[in-house]
């Protein structure tokens, strides 16, 4: 039987569509492909309204992917921010592929939206928003490990959401006991295993050391994300390269502790305040202080000049 | 060469008994029959993709072509080099394209070496339609080892298409492959796929029976893909890279 390149492309499509026969979802579209799986967009006919249904690719070659895609389901159903996508559901397909819907986000990928047009202070209060759901999810003992500009949605009102939980770090739970594989890492993840992204992962991460990947490792890809919004513009001023340097540092010792650490230290930045990743100068404080009360600076100095001329001239 | 289990109850295609092992597995079996059944499902998935690439790599003419691919396939199981076969190596398709290449070479340095038959008799080709395949796409692609994956997919997806034609015969769902043929081979070059509405005009059927037998009939289809590329491939982590290929389109570049 002679099939065409068109029909040969459609067939390939047929058999990649998860089957959603009985469900409450109707498949519409394919929005996107990641590692694990393909993103629909899909009509939820209980709640009538679209939905992201992430599908995994083939139950039949990768058994160990729909593990992760349910953790990374519950990972999500605990962190309830604004920034973070929520999740409805999560389950199976008849045919045997796992699911879960989503919040379907309408924006752009951060690598698509900053461009060298885009002011510094608009690209570093995008950063700060990138922070935020990272902070949270690092207080929930969350990491994320696969940060990165292609990982970040933003919408078309300017709020910010961090994609992609599949391969994050979970907290140990207390039913583990302590020092097994559960207890340190996502199912799944063994040591010396390497999940992200190369390029935007921490030394430790690319490693694969599963036991010293902590909320420093994502502090690192934000590092790397700053970089990359500071190297779209003009060269970035020194304190801004100084928090980058301390959140890219190779010992996680040195790098900021947290999400949270870092956004404070760019927050000061925005605020004309000193940042603690970098021993500014006399002169540089000066300069500093007079762009952040250059107002109450001038108005002194005016006083005292006109009471100069008043000593001098009265 | 290696032999890799795969998980018990495992179906292959064909009527193909074995169920620990892969096809390629079984052409080196000690069951004579179980070995011939494999390499008829094997010759199967490859003879189409290996006459082509004879034509298109060393400009055979289609009768050279023809004796080529018969006599490849009839050393394969003579010589079994295909036992040397090492699935950490290599995947099995592009094992295949090497020994094509070691093939075809010596073959043209001893004349007459194609007339080998082996008295083992390869299944019916038929030579003439691959022919016309041929002519559709000479002049269009120039690259002989990416039409020999091509022609591969082509190849898989064309004997999942037999074999959910005779699933559903055998089944009784006949209706649910008619609606397959109509809908999903529908070769939209010619006329739009039509819609779920004027499939159910035309064969009696309800929007909704239209929705459910297709939906039926293409989880069908893709069960049997898979166990036809599971079949014809050297090892487990190869049917795993295989089927991500094969199911990774890009949702950019198909008309879903």
């Amino acid at each position: 039987m002679w099939l065409s390149d068109g029909t040969v492309a459609h067939l390939r499509a047929v058999a990649d569509m998860p089957d959603s026969a009985g469900t409450r979802y109707r498949i519409l579209e394919p929005v996107g492909r990641g590692g694990m799986g393909v993103v629909y967009r899909a009509e939820d006919a209980a709640l009538d309204r679209e939905v992201a249904l992430k599908v995994l690719r083939t139950p039949e070659v990768q058994p160990d992917l729909a593990a992760r895609m349910l953790d990374e389901a519950r990972i999500l159903a605990r962190l309830e921010h604004p920034g973070i996508v929520p999740v409805y559901d999560a389950g199976t397909l008849p045919d045997g592929r796992v699911y879960c819907a989503m919040k379907l986000v309408r924006g752009r990928r951060l690598d698509e939206i900053v461009t060298p047009d885009t002011p510094l202070t608009e690209r570093l209060r995008i950063f700060r928003r990138v922070c935020e759901p990272v902070a949270f999810a690092h207080a929930h003992g969350v990491v994320h490990r696969d940060l990165k500009p292609a990982n970040i949605m933003v919408g078309e009102f300017g709020e910010v959401l961090v994609m992609d939980w599949g391969v994050a770090k979970q907290p140990a739970r207390a039913d583990t006991p302590h020092g097994s594989p559960a207890h340190t890492a996502t199912a799944g993840t063994l040591h010396g295993t390497r999940l992200g992204t190369p390029g935007w992962m921490a030394p430790e991460q690319e490693r694969g050391d599963v036991d010293a990947m902590d909320a420093r490792t994502d502090v690192y890809a934000l590092g790397r994300i700053l970089r990359f919004l500071l190297d779209i513009g003009r060269a970035a001023p020194r304190p801004l390269r100084a928090i980058c340097e301390r959140a890219l540092s190779s010992d996680p010792a040195t790098r900021y502790d947290d999400a949270e650490q870092l956004g404070r230290d760019v927050d000061r930045y925005l605020a004309g305040a000193a940042v603690d990743a970098y021993r500014e100068r006399v002169w540089e404080r000066a300069a500093r202080l007079y762009a952040r009360h250059r107002t109450a600076v001038l108005l002194v100095l005016s006083y005292l000049l006109m009471r100069i001329l008043f000593i001098a001239f009265g | 060469m290696h032999h890799e289990t795969f998980p018990p109850g495992t179906p292959l295609p064909g009527g193909f008994p074995l169920t620990r092992l892969s096809v390629v597995a079984g052409t080196g079996h000690d069951d004579p029959a179980l070995q011939r059944e494999a390499w008829d499902a094997l010759i199967r998935a490859y003879w189409k993709p290996v006459y082509k690439y004879i034509r298109m790599k060393w400009h055979a003419d289609p009768d050279a072509a023809a004796d080529l691919t018969q006599a490849f396939f009839a050393d394969a199981i003579d010589a079994g080099f295909l036992r040397r076969f090492d699935p950490s190596r290599a995947r099995f398709r592009t094992y295949l394209r090497v020994c094509l290449h070691g093939f075809v070479a010596n073959a043209r340095k001893a004349a007459g070496r194609q007339k080998r038959g082996g008295g083992y008799r390869i299944l019916s080709l038929d030579f003439a339609a691959a022919e016309g395949e041929l002519h559709r796409v000479l002049g269009t692609e120039h690259d002989p080892e990416r039409y020999f994956r091509t022609e591969s997919i082509r190849s898989l997806l064309g004997l999942a298409v037999s074999a959910l034609r005779e699933d559903c015969r055998d089944r009784g769902r006949e209706t649910h492959f008619a609606l397959f043929e109509r809908y999903d081979l529908a070769e939209t070059g010619v006329s739009p796929r039509p819609t779920y509405q004027q499939l159910a005009d035309s064969l009696g059927l309800t929007v909704t029976q239209v929705t459910n037998q297709l939906a039926t009939v293409r989880r069908e289809f893709r069960r049997l893909l898979l166990e036809q590329l599971r079949a014809i491939s050297g090892s487990e982590s190869e049917f795993r890279a295989e089927a991500i290929e094969l199911l990774g389109v890009d949702p950019d570049d198909v008309a879903l």
